[in-house]
């Protein structure tokens, strides 16, 4: 059965890997709390609840198997951030890494930035394959040869070593930000970024870590004003004055840097209008969008609210110029995703590299495709029964009528702790990562 | 779908008003609707005490998403609006201000009403909801200013500070209120499994979303009342001893 890609409706995805514990009993340090391919698709970074980022690197395709495109493995881990104590309100800071951001590559290191609520990191993962070896005053373990024993003079040479990956944190941007950042994201730019946290914005320089700008302040005098709360934001791949956020009540700004100082006039803003005859008590909580991503191309922008996925194109603030449905058989369940907390859960989602397609996530460890081309759509899951080395992933179905029918899956069979939170597309070929609870999915194109 | 043990008051498909086609009589005639449907006032009152009990059971080491409890507020406030426009806001209020004690079903909307006694013993006048309440009710007329307020206490003080006040630096806690336990005991357990999430609370302080979830699933009862049932069970079993031993 044909599944959705990059413009070729009969893309088929396999499985190619898992990582993680495979134990039930998911501790939870393990948590998956964000999943990021750098420029070039070679590194995928995940970070987790414990505070640790891992990276994994892609292996270059073997000419044994030119079918098959390079496995990640592990190239780097390290702590990014510790838990930490708030003396002032008494609470803990929590570790949980929110965001990772890939900086462009300029030179043989690689840089990203890593922010858990409070401090934005930017770490240099550089590779080390040589050291010094012949130093007259050292022996080769680092102890101090008796002077008296130098008779000879030599010039110290590199040899090559095994490889070895440092993480160092070379920037620490604290003290910014009194509320939780939700978001990062890197200008175009290369110099600067921006952090966004539930009522406001800082505009950062790379190099600069004493100082911020604050772009966007939507916190009210009186904080028992408070109605609506910034939940993402992202700068345009593009035009490096250019960003936009979203909020809780489904809207979302877009602001120019040049216009003032402090952004809180928006040059655009998208909203929706509410379809009345879905109005209820919950429609402002699904309305809210938990993820905005630009295009590579910088023409549209795609939202996440709780029910579906929307492409805006930038030209047109009244109404998106299409919507998705992820899962609208929750829509009779609301009630009851609203008592167990599930209403709150934020989805994100992804672009493929040529924008053709987009991918996010849903409960079940099902995740869902549209390729908004060939207006198709495919729902897949992420399962160890699935994990057969190059198997091909079965399309799912979830069963919303009286009869269902066999491979199907009713609505009150759904696992709602199995939630794909967080997904990632390779940005150049068909290669998915795809995060459930504490495992992480790499699923690739079928090449024949 | 749901955690083993919790219990639904009403079913899904019937929790969405009707709401009238006609543009021109839609509010007038879905509001009727609405005071003839008493179903959709018993769904909508307990919306509005889930509501209530999620603002309060924050979690009390790590800050609080302000995102949900933001959202959270907007649907009482909400569902406060529509109470007020078919007057059952008010009908409530005056029922909990003449009966003392808070019945099982009214117990988080008698949280409401706590303000008034504290606001009373601050010496403020006005009370929370106020028959004159415009349409934008921000849930609190009371002034914000109280040494007592505290990031931790959410039976004390107007609705939108406690909500968004663990987010202000504010002046040091003040003793745990004691009748949060008094209030909580009253309410019937079956109803949302209260007891498990609370002790789950007790034994587990740092709580992030997924403990909550755990805790509302019957995953077993916690290290606290397994020792107090062990003892209960030596106690027995040497009352037991006694009597067949016969001394």
């Amino acid at each position: 059965m044909a599944g959705a890609g990059g413009g070729n409706s009969d893309v088929q995805w396999c499985f190619s890997q898992v990582k993680g514990a495979i134990d039930d009993d998911v501790a939870e340090a393990d948590i998956i709390s964000t999943v990021e391919f750098n420029h070039s698709g070679e590194l995928l970074a995940t970070g987790d609840k414990g505070g640790r980022v891992v990276i994994f690197q892609q292996e270059p395709e073997s000419k044994d198997q030119p079918q098959c495109r390079g496995e990640y493995n592990v190239y780097s881990t390290f702590q990014s951030h510790e838990p930490e104590f708030d003396y002032l309100k008494s609470l803990e800071i929590e570790e949980k890494i929110n965001k990772i951001r890939w900086l462009p590559q300029k030179n043989a290191a690689q840089f990203l930035l890593s922010t858990n609520d409070k401090t934005i990191k930017l770490w240099k993962i550089s590779e080390r394959d040589k050291r010094p070896e012949g130093y007259n005053l050292k022996e080769e373990d680092g102890r101090y040869r008796d002077p008296n024993t130098v008779t000879t003079l030599r010039v110290p040479v590199f040899r090559p070593m095994d490889l070895m990956v440092e993480a160092s944190p070379r920037r620490v941007f604290a003290n910014a930000h009194t509320y939780h950042i939700n978001s990062i994201s890197v200008n175009s730019d290369c110099e600067t970024y921006l952090s966004a946290d539930d009522l406001r914005i800082n505009l950062w320089h790379l190099e600069i870590t004493d100082r911020s700008f604050n772009i966007v302040d939507i916190k009210p005098a009186n904080m028992e004003e408070l109605t609506e709360v910034i939940t993402a934001a992202e700068f345009h791949p593009n035009q490096c004055n250019t960003f936009v956020y979203s909020s809780s009540k489904g809207t979302i700004r877009l602001c120019d840097m040049r216009a003032s100082a402090l952004c809180d006039k928006h040059a655009k803003m998208f909203e929706e209008p509410e379809d009345p005859n879905n109005r209820s008590f919950f429609s402002e909580i699904i309305s809210s969008i938990s993820d905005v991503k630009f295009s590579h191309s910088g023409r549209y922008m795609m939202t996440r609210d709780y029910l579906s996925v929307k492409i805006w194109d930038l030209n047109m603030e009244t109404r998106p110029v299409e919507t998705y449905q992820v899962h609208e058989y929750l829509r009779s369940k609301l009630c009851s995703l609203y008592e167990n907390d599930c209403i709150f859960d934020k989805f994100e989602c992804c672009w493929n590299g040529n924008d053709s397609v987009v991918m996010t996530g849903s409960y079940n460890n099902f995740f869902r495709m549209f390729d908004r081309g060939y207006r198709q759509d495919v729902t897949l899951e992420a399962s160890r029964e699935n994990s057969k080395p190059r198997s091909v992933l079965k399309p799912r179905k979830v069963s919303t009528g009286g009869k269902r029918k066999k491979d199907e899956i009713s609505v009150d069979s759904l696992d709602f702790n199995k939630k794909i939170l967080h997904t990632a597309w390779h940005p150049l070929d068909n290669i998915i990562a795809v995060a459930t609870t504490n495992n992480l999915y790499i699923f690739q194109e079928k090449l024949n | 779908m749901f955690p083993k043990g919790t219990k639904r008051k009403f079913s899904d498909s019937g929790e969405e008003p009707v709401s009238s086609s006609d543009q021109g009589q839609a509010a007038s005639s879905a509001a009727a609707a609405r005071t003839l449907s008493s179903s959709y006032s018993l769904q909508r009152q307990s919306l509005l005490d889930m509501s209530l009990i999620k603002l309060q059971l924050c979690h009390m080491l790590v800050e609080p998403n302000l995102c949900r409890s933001v959202l959270i507020a907007n649907t009482v406030r909400q569902i406060q609006e529509e109470m007020t426009q078919d007057g059952t806001w008010q009908i409530m209020t005056q029922a909990l201000a003449a009966a003392q004690c808070p019945a099982d079903r009214l117990v988080a909307t008698e949280v409401l009403c706590r303000q008034t006694d504290a606001a009373a013993q601050a010496g403020q006048s006005p009370k929370p909801f106020s028959g004159d309440v415009e349409t934008e009710v921000t849930m609190s007329t009371l002034s914000p200013v109280s040494p007592q307020l505290s990031s931790a206490s959410y039976l004390a003080g107007p609705f939108g500070e406690q909500v968004f006040g663990t987010f202000e630096i504010k002046h040091p806690a003040p003793p745990p209120d004691p009748a949060l336990e008094e209030l909580f005991s009253d309410v019937d357990p079956s109803y949302y499994d209260l007891d498990t999430v609370l002790t789950g609370m007790q034994s587990a302080p740092k709580m992030g979303p997924y403990d909550l979830l755990e805790s509302l699933s019957s995953h077993g009862p916690t290290a606290l009342s397994s020792s107090s049932s062990c003892r209960s069970d030596l106690n027995e079993l040497d009352h037991i001893m006694e009597i067949i031993v016969g001394s």
